[in-house]
C-alpha cells in the first residue's frame, strides 16, 4: 500500500466520519431555531421543553462534530503538504475565514444554549439559538467554497508551479459553490428533520408525552417535506452543473463508456471497467440527455473522449451517485404519505409508518456519503481538477508507516468514540423531553 | 535575502495574537485538565470543575483553530513543513485533543465508562499541553530542512533539550493558568487546593523559564543581544511576582490577569528571538521566513480585511459570554 492511497484512505475516512454530524447539526439547529420562535410568540412551554429536549442532543452531536473536525482542520499541512504548498494562496483563506466568522460564532453560542437557559432572557437565549444556527451554515457556505474550488477552480492564475490569486471573489464562489451550497444544506436539514420525525415518532409509539409528540412530528414533517422536494430541484440544479463543468465526472456517475446524442439514464446496473460496459443495465431511453440538456437528442460525452489517465473511476462513484438519487425519491415518497396521514389526522394512530420512519433514519446519513463519495471520488485523479494530480499532492516526507499507523489509531479512537457518542444520544432521547422545568426547579446540575 | 513587506509583518504578529490568544483562553481549560485529579476529590467537586469550563472551552480551542488556518492562508509554507515534518507528533496532539472535545460529555453520560473519559480528559489536556512548548522550541531551536525546505529529521530529532526545556515550560504555565482561574471559579476545598497549586506552579514556572533562558543562551547565543527578548524575559518575571502577590491577598481575578501577563510575556520572548524566521532551519539559508514562505500579497491583503471585520466581532462576543458566566459555577446551571 503506497502513500498516496494511505493518505487518501484517511482523508475519506476521517471527513466521511466528520459528516456524520454536520448535517445533524444543520437540520436540529433548524428545528430548534422554529420551536424556540414558536415559544416566544405562544409562551407555551410544550414548545420550550421540546427545545431543551433538542439542545441535548444537539449539544452531544455538535461535540463529534468538533472532535473530528479539529482533525480535518490540520489534515491539509499533514498529509498533503505538497497540496497546501502548491494552492495555499487560494485555499487557505476560505479555512481561516470560516474559524473566524464561524467556529467561533457557533461554539461561543452553543456554550450560552447548553449552559445558559437560566441565565440570559428567553429573547437572548432565541437570539444565540439563531446565532448557532446562522454560524452552523456559514461554516458549511465557507468549506463548500474551498471544497467548490477544489472541484471548479478560478480566479487565480498560475506562476512557477503555485497557485496565485487573482480575484477572490471568483474563487469563492466559482461555478459550483451555490449549487454545492444549497444541496448539502438541505441534506442536512433533510437529515436533521428526519431525526426529529423518529423521535417523535418513538414517543408515539411509547405513548409518551403525547401533545409534545405531536407538536415535534408536525413542525419537522414539514421541514422535511419541503427539503425533500425542494432538494430534487438542487439535485437536478447540481447534475447539469456536472455535465458542463467537470464532463468525464457526470460519464462515471451515469458509466457512460461512449459520447451519445439523446443518452439513455442508466437506472441499474453494474459497471465493469476493464471491458468498458454496463452488465445487467437497466436504461430509459434519451432520458439522460432530457435531463441535463432539456433535450432528448441532446449529447453527453462519454469516457471516450477522455485520456485513459485522465478518467475518474467509475463503478463508485456510480453506485453512490445512484444510491443518493433512490433515496432521494425515497424522501419525496415518505414526505408525501406522511403529509396525507397529517391531513387526515391519522397519523399519530399509523404505526406502521412510525415503524417506518424509525428503520428509515440511515438513509439521510447514507445519501450525505453518498454523495461526498460521489462528487470526491468523481473528481479523481485530480486533487484539484485539471491543476493538481492527488498523486502528487500528498507530504513527500511522510512515510507510509507513519500514514497507516496513524491511520489504524483514527479507526480505533473513531470507533470507540463513535459507539460511546451513539449510546449517549440514544440515552439522552430516552429520557423524553419535559424533564427540563422540573429539573432545574430543583435545582439539579 | 529578501526584505519582508509590512503585510508579511502584520500576518506575523497577528498569528502571534492568535496563537497568544489561544494560549492566555484554552491556557486555563488545559491547566484545569491536567490538574483534574489534584483539584477535585468527590462526584460534586469534579461537576463543578468541569462545570466551570464547561460553557466555554469550544469556543477557547477555536483559537488554536483560527491561528492555524490563519498559518495555512498566510504561510502556507511554513504550515506545510511544519505539519508534515512534525507528523506523528501533531498526530498526538490530534488524538489527545479529539478525545478531550468528547470526555466531559461522555464522563457524565456515559457511566459505565466513566473512568475512561476522565483519563482521556486528563491525559488529553497534559500532552498537547506539553507537546505544544515542544513544537514550538523545535522551530525556535532549529530542525533540520532539505533544499525544498522539507523536514529532514526524525520523530526523534524533536526531542533535543532545547525543545523539551519549551515544553516543560509550557505545561508549567499551563498548570499555572489553569490553577489560577479554577480559584476564580469555585468555592471551598476546591478553591484552597487550586489556590496551593497555584503557589507550586508558580515556583516551577520560574525554575522552568530560567532553565530555558540558559538553554536559549547555550543552544542560540545570537538571540542573547535582543533587547526585546530582555525586555519580554523582564516582564515575564514581574508578572510572576505580582501574580504571587495577587494570590497572597485572595485576589483570583487579579491572578488570572498576571498568569495571562506571564503567557503574553512568554510569547513576546519568542517572537523577538524567532522574527523574521517562522521556521529555523540548520543551514540558516534555507529558514523559512516571513519574507520567502508567504503567500501573495493579495491574499495577505484579503486575510487582513477578514481578520478586520471578523476578530472585533469575535472578540465582542466572547466577552458577552464570559459575562453570561460570570461569577462561581452555579449548581443550577444546565449542563453537565
Ligand atoms: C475542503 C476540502 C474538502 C472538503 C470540504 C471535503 N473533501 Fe473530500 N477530499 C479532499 C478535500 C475535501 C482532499 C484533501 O483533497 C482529498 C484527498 C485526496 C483528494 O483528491 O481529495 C479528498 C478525498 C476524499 C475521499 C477519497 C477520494 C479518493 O481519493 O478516491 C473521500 C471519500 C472524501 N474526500 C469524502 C469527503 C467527505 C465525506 C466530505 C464531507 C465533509 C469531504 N470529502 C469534504
Ligand atoms: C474537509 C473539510 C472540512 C474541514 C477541514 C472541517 C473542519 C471543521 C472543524 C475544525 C470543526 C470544529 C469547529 C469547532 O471547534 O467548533 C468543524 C465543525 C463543523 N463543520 Fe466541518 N469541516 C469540513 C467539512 C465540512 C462540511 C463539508 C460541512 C458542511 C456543509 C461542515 C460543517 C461543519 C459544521 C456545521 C460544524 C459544527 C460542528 C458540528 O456540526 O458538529 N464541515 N469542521
Ligand atoms: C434526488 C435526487 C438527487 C440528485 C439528482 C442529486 C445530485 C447530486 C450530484 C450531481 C452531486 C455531485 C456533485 C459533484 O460531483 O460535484 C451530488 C452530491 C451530493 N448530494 Fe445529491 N442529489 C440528489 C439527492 C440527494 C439527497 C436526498 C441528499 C441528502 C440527503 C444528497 C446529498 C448530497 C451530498 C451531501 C453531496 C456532496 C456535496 C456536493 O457535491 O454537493 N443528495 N448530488
Amino acid at each position: 500500500m503506497d502513500a498516496v492511497f494511505l493518505a487518501r484512505l484517511q482523508f475519506g475516512l476521517t471527513a466521511g466520519f466528520h459528516f456524520l454530524f454536520p448535517p445533524t447539526t444543520l437540520g436540529l439547529s433548524l428545528i430548534i431555531l422554529l420551536l424556540e420562535t414558536l415559544y416566544l410568540r405562544t409562551k407555551k412551554d410544550l414548545y420550550k421543553d421540546l427545545s431543551a429536549y433538542l439542545v441535548r442532543i444537539l449539544g452531544i452531536v455538535f461535540v463529534m462534530g468538533v472532535a473530528t473536525g479539529i482533525v480535518l482542520e490540520f489534515a491539509f499541512g499533514n498529509n498533503w503538504a505538497a497540496y497546501s504548498r502548491t494552492v495555499g494562496d487560494v485555499f487557505g483563506a476560505p479555512l481561516a475565514a470560516e474559524a473566524v466568522f464561524s467556529f467561533f460564532l457557533e461554539s461561543v453560542f452553543l456554550g450560552v444554549l447548553v449552559f445558559g437557559r437560566n441565565r440570559v432572557r428567553p429573547k437572548t437565549y432565541r437570539l444565540s439559538v439563531f446565532l448557532v444556527f446562522f454560524g452552523a451554515h456559514l461554516s458549511g457556505l465557507w468549506i463548500i467554497m474551498a471544497n467548490s474550488w477544489m472541484q471548479t477552480p478560478a480566479g487565480f492564475h498560475m506562476e512557477s508551479g503555485r497557485a496565485v490569486l487573482d480575484d477572490f471573489f471568483r474563487a469563492a464562489f466559482n461555478p459550483s459553490t451555490a449549487v454545492r451550497f444549497v444541496h448539502t444544506i438541505l441534506g442536512g436539514w433533510l437529515t436533521g428533520a428526519l431525526v426529529a420525525m423518529a423521535i417523535a415518532a418513538w414517543l408515539m409509539l411509547k405513548g409518551r408525552a403525547a401533545d409534545k409528540a405531536a407538536a415535534l412530528m408536525k413542525m419537522s414533517l414539514a421541514v422535511f417535506a419541503v427539503s425533500a422536494v425542494l432538494q430534487l430541484g438542487t439535485g437536478h440544479a447540481h447534475s447539469v452543473q456536472v455535465t458542463r463543468t467537470q464532463p468525464e465526472k457526470m460519464a462515471a456517475f451515469e458509466a457512460l463508456w461512449r459520447t451519445e446524442d439523446g443518452a439513455a439514464f442508466t437506472v441499474f446496473g453494474i459497471p465493469d471497467e476493464k471491458n468498458e460496459r454496463t452488465r445487467l443495465a437497466v436504461r430509459i431511453p434519451k432520458m439522460l440527455s432530457l435531463l441535463v440538456h432539456f433535450d432528448p437528442n441532446g449529447r453527453v460525452l462519454g469516457l471516450d473522449e477522455f485520456p485513459k489517465e485522465d478518467r475518474p473511476p467509475v463503478l463508485l462513484p456510480f453506485a453512490t451517485y445512484h444510491a443518493m438519487i433512490l433515496f432521494g425519491l425515497v424522501f419525496i415518497a415518505l414526505a408525501v404519505a406522511g403529509v396525507w396521514l397529517q391531513a387526515r389526522k391519522k397519523l399519530g394512530s399509523s404505526r406502521g409508518f412510525l415503524k417506518l420512519l424509525l428503520i428509515a433514519v440511515p438513509l439521510p446519513y447514507l445519501a450525505n456519503e453518498g454523495g461526498w463519495i460521489a462528487a470526491e471520488v468523481g473528481r479523481q485523479p485530480w486533487a484539484v481538477y485539471k491543476v493538481l494530480r492527488t498523486s502528487e499532492a500528498v507530504s513527500a516526507v511522510v512515510p507510509a508507516g507513519n500514514v497507516l499507523f496513524s491511520l489504524i489509531l483514527f479507526t480505533a479512537i473513531y470507533a470507540l468514540i463513535g459507539a460511546a457518542g451513539f449510546a449517549v444520544i440514544l440515552r439522552t432521547i430516552r429520557r423524553g423531553p419535559g424533564d427540563e422545568t422540573v429539573k432545574a426547579r430543583q435545582g439539579a446540575g | 535575502m529578501e526584505s519582508a513587506t509590512l503585510l508579511q509583518n502584520v500576518w506575523f504578529l497577528l498569528i502571534g495574537v492568535l496563537l497568544a490568544g489561544y494560549s492566555v483562553l484554552d491556557g486555563f481549560d488545559l491547566g484545569i485538565g491536567a490538574l483534574f485529579p489534584f483539584l477535585a476529590r468527590t462526584e460534586d467537586e469534579k461537576r463543578a470543575l468541569a462545570g466551570a469550563i464547561g460553557p466555554v472551552w469550544d469556543g477557547n480551542e477555536v483559537w488554536l483553530l483560527a491561528g492555524g488556518g490563519a498559518l495555512f492562508a498566510a504561510f502556507p509554507m511554513a504550515y506545510a513543513t511544519v505539519f508534515s515534518g512534525f507528523y506523528l507528533a501533531l498526530m498526538l496532539v490530534l488524538f489527545a485533543l479529539v478525545l478531550r472535545a468528547v470526555s466531559l460529555e461522555f464522563r457524565v453520560h456515559d457511566p459505565a465508562r466513566k473512568k475512561l473519559w476522565e483519563a482521556a480528559f486528563v491525559g488529553g489536556s497534559v500532552l498537547p499541553a506539553l507537546l505544544f512548548g515542544v513544537a514550538l522550541g523545535n522551530v525556535v531551536g532549529g530542525v533540520p530542512l532539505d533544499a525544498r525546505t522539507e523536514f529532514a529529521g526524525t520523530f526523534f530529532t524533536l526531542l533535543r533539550p532545547l525543545p523539551l526545556v519549551f515544553g516543560v515550560l509550557g505545561l508549567c504555565a499551563f498548570l499555572l493558568h489553569g490553577s489560577a482561574y479554577a480559584a476564580l471559579k469555585t468555592e471551598g476545598p476546591i478553591r484552597e487546593r487550586a489556590r496551593r497549586a497555584a503557589r507550586l506552579a508558580a515556583a516551577a514556572t520560574g525554575v522552568a523559564f530560567v532553565v530555558s533562558f540558559v538553554s536559549v543562551w547555550i543552544y542560540l547565543p545570537a538571540a542573547i543581544r535582543s533587547v526585546p527578548a530582555w525586555i519580554f524575559s523582564g516582564l515575564v518575571g514581574l508578572s510572576l511576582a505580582l501574580f504571587l502577590a495577587a494570590l497572597r491577598k485572595g485576589k483570583d481575578g487579579r491572578a488570572l490577569f498576571f498568569s495571562s501577563a506571564v503567557f503574553l510575556s512568554l510569547w513576546g520572548v519568542v517572537g523577538a528571538i524567532q522574527y523574521p524566521d517562522l521556521v529555523r532551519a540548520k543551514d540558516p539559508a534555507l529558514s523559512l521566513t516571513v519574507a520567502n514562505a508567504s503567500s501573495s500579497p493579495l491574499t495577505l491583503k484579503v486575510m487582513l480585511i477578514i481578520a478586520l471585520i471578523g476578530m472585533p466581532l469575535v472578540v465582542g462576543y466572547t466577552i458577552f459570554a464570559y459575562r453570561v458566566f460570570k461569577g462561581k459555577v452555579r449548581p443550577g446551571d444546565a449542563g453537565y
